[in-house]
């Protein structure tokens, strides 16, 4: 990146050329919506990895959370840093693309190459900005299907996602039971607490009080509401840290200075940490796209359709499931998925429950992990032994 | 002669060999206390199952799923009421009755969910541990109850005439009986089970409900 502007005043541009594949589904294939509304035409961009065996039976989706995309294990184009997953994904790896067939797919509503409030509305020929119809994760995950159709594969060996990527992988399990033969659903919860949507309403609030957002119409005036975005990210990356994680690794020391500045400055390492990773997210995310995702997760509440009653979602499941949590991790904390393994034993499904120690809070599905390899390799590998593909 | 025998028989304890021998081929079960998943992965392999595990201890739980085995991590006393009824076709709880804390509703709870219902436990009647407390006036310590009162986890204790009066009780009929004696030896317990109250270790019961 060699723009001049000062950081927060430079729109934010899709990469010239996206690497990977994108399907697009013209209007004889618009995508319904849970609000009632449609969207079309629909793009999906995604990457794969590995090969896609004759029998079509070794596909592997990987969902992304809030804020990742469809590069899983490549070189992301804007950042340049590896793939958001690159510990987990990869030849010889837990999940091994030299057995497997992965795929990826920027969510509906996202801003790395599928149709979201970035893409040009066919009806104004602008960026739909606010214009984009409200997705929920139940319409990430219908997107996703069409992909899975297009691409000629009915059952998925696995669907395995972390955070809201685990959501997703909750709905693929209740929605398409018959086409998901596992589900790993990592760090999740089968609905967003209070807890989990005030925060998420203070990362919105950050975005709509910056006066470049412009009631979501920001999208051809040249500049991006990224001071806004910036706070929003810096208010949420606290939520994926532990306590003690935070304090292990910044504690109060200062940020290049000897002595207190007596100023606003970032005094401490933990504000600089913090507007770092403020200002290096809103080069690869876009504002809008952080509403309607942050607002897809507020949504999820598996149970509430099926009765309240989330074992309801999964009667009568074949599919295999294994969910983990970790321990540290206090914005989709062990009780949240233990709900959700409680409720599939209730179901009479096939579940395992996996509890990681680590300290390292929500974070912890991303980072090396050894235990989470382990266990995402042995669920697997059970799996393909079963379905013949090892 | 054939040198090749799975490692899972070799290692699995005289008890769980015991119950994996009462174990129908292919049927769906439910082992809970499953420990690191020896007898699970013994039934998977011999008798084709379907097999899931409860287990408490978290690392035990880690452990078989990285073995491929479905286990999550439950407590036998609080979360055996959110299985559905007659779910399964044989439930196993092994050598961990005398360690819940509420024995009677675990026993009511396994009958529920399963169809046959195969419990082990450490025989409390077993003369050595008579002798122990006669002469010692201590409680006792024996090769297969290695704790001191005050660190066991079993807090539950019985012998073979107290469980028979327990399923009694709970409106179970007993199908195979089995006696765990010295030298890892088994054998079938007779109607009468004043001997085998004496001189078992332990003993494998799998029960149906009447």
């Amino acid at each position: 990146m060699t723009d001049a502007q000062p950081r927060f005043l430079r729109p934010l541009k899709a990469p010239a050329e996206n690497p990977g594949h994108s399907l697009s589904l013209g209007p004889e294939r618009p995508l319904v919506l849970d609000s009632g509304k449609q969207i079309s035409p629909v793009t999906i961009a995604y990457m794969t990895y590995g090969r896609l065996n004759a029998a079509r039976s070794n596909a592997i989706l990987v969902c992304h959370a809030l804020s990742g995309d469809q590069f899983v294990a490549s070189t992301h184009p804007v950042t340049g840093k590896p793939g958001w997953w690159d510990y987990a994904v990869g030849p010889g790896k837990a999940i091994d693309t030299d057995i497997f067939f992965v795929i990826c797919a920027n969510v509906i509503g996202g801003c790395m190459g599928t149709t979201g409030p970035t893409s040009i509305n066919p009806e104004t020929g602008q960026p739909y900005g606010l214009g984009f119809p409200l997705v929920t994760i139940r319409d990430m995950v219908r997107t996703q299907a069409m992909l899975i159709d297009a691409l000629g594969i009915d059952q998925l060996l696995a669907v395995i996602g972390g955070s809201m990527g685990g959501m997703q992988a909750l709905q693929w399990a209740a929605s398409y039971p018959d086409r998901v033969y596992s589900a790993l659903p990592i760090a999740t919860a089968a609905r967003h607490s209070a807890q989990n949507i005030a925060f998420h309403e203070v990362g919105r609030q950050a975005i709509m009080a910056d006066p470049n957002w412009r009631g979501g119409d920001y999208g051809l005036s040249g500049v991006h509401p990224s001071k806004g975005l910036a706070v929003a990210r810096m208010a949420a990356h606290i939520t994926y840290l532990s306590e003690a994680a935070l304090q292990r690794k910044f504690g109060r020391q200062l940020h290049d200075r000897n002595a207190l500045s007596f100023g606003f400055d970032a005094d401490f390492q933990i504000e600089s940490y913090l507007r770092h990773q403020g200002m290096t997210f809103v080069d690869r995310f876009d504002a809008n796209s952080y509403l309607y995702i942050t607002r897809a997760m507020d949504y999820f509440d598996l149970a509430a359709d099926y009765g309240g009653v989330l074992a309801e979602a999964f009667r009568a499941t074949k599919t295999r499931f294994c969910i983990v949590s970790f321990t540290s991790d206090w914005l989709f904390p062990t009780v949240e998925n233990k709900r959700i393994a409680h409720a599939l034993n209730a179901a009479g499904a096939n579940v395992s429950f996996v509890e990681i120690e680590s300290d390292r809070g929500h974070d912890a599905f991303l980072l090396d992990e050894p235990e989470l390899f382990g266990t995402i390799r042995g669920f697997l590998t059970a799996g393909a032994a079963v379905r013949g593909i090892l | 002669m054939n040198l090749i025998v799975p490692a899972a028989r070799v290692t699995l304890r005289p008890d769980l060999a015991a119950i994996a021998e009462m174990v129908p081929h292919g049927a769906k079960v439910l082992d809970i206390g499953c420990g690191d998943g020896s007898l699970l992965e013994h039934l998977l392999l011999t008798k084709d199952v379907d097999g899931r595990g409860l287990e408490l201890s978290q690392q035990n739980v880690n452990q078989c799923v990285a073995r491929g085995l479905s286990v999550v991590q439950g407590d036998a006393d609080t979360d055996l009421g959110e299985y559905p009824s007659g779910i399964f076709d044989t439930v196993i709880l092994s050598q961990t009755i005398q360690a819940t804390r509420q024995p009677r509703v675990v026993l009511q709870q396994l009958l529920r969910i399963g169809k046959h219902v195969i419990v082990s436990f450490p025989n409390f009647g077993h003369w050595r541990v008579r002798l122990t407390l006669l002469f010692s006036g201590r409680m006792p310590v024996t090769r297969t109850l290695g704790h001191s009162w005050y660190d066991t986890p079993n807090i539950h204790l019985c012998t073979i005439a107290d469980f028979l009066s327990l399923v009694n009780e709970a409106g179970a009929r007993i199908e195979h009986a089995v006696a765990l004696v010295g030298n890892e030896r088994t054998r079938r317990i007779p109607g009468n089970t004043r001997g085998a109250n004496l001189l078992a270790e332990g003993a494998v019961f799998r029960l149906v409900k009447k």
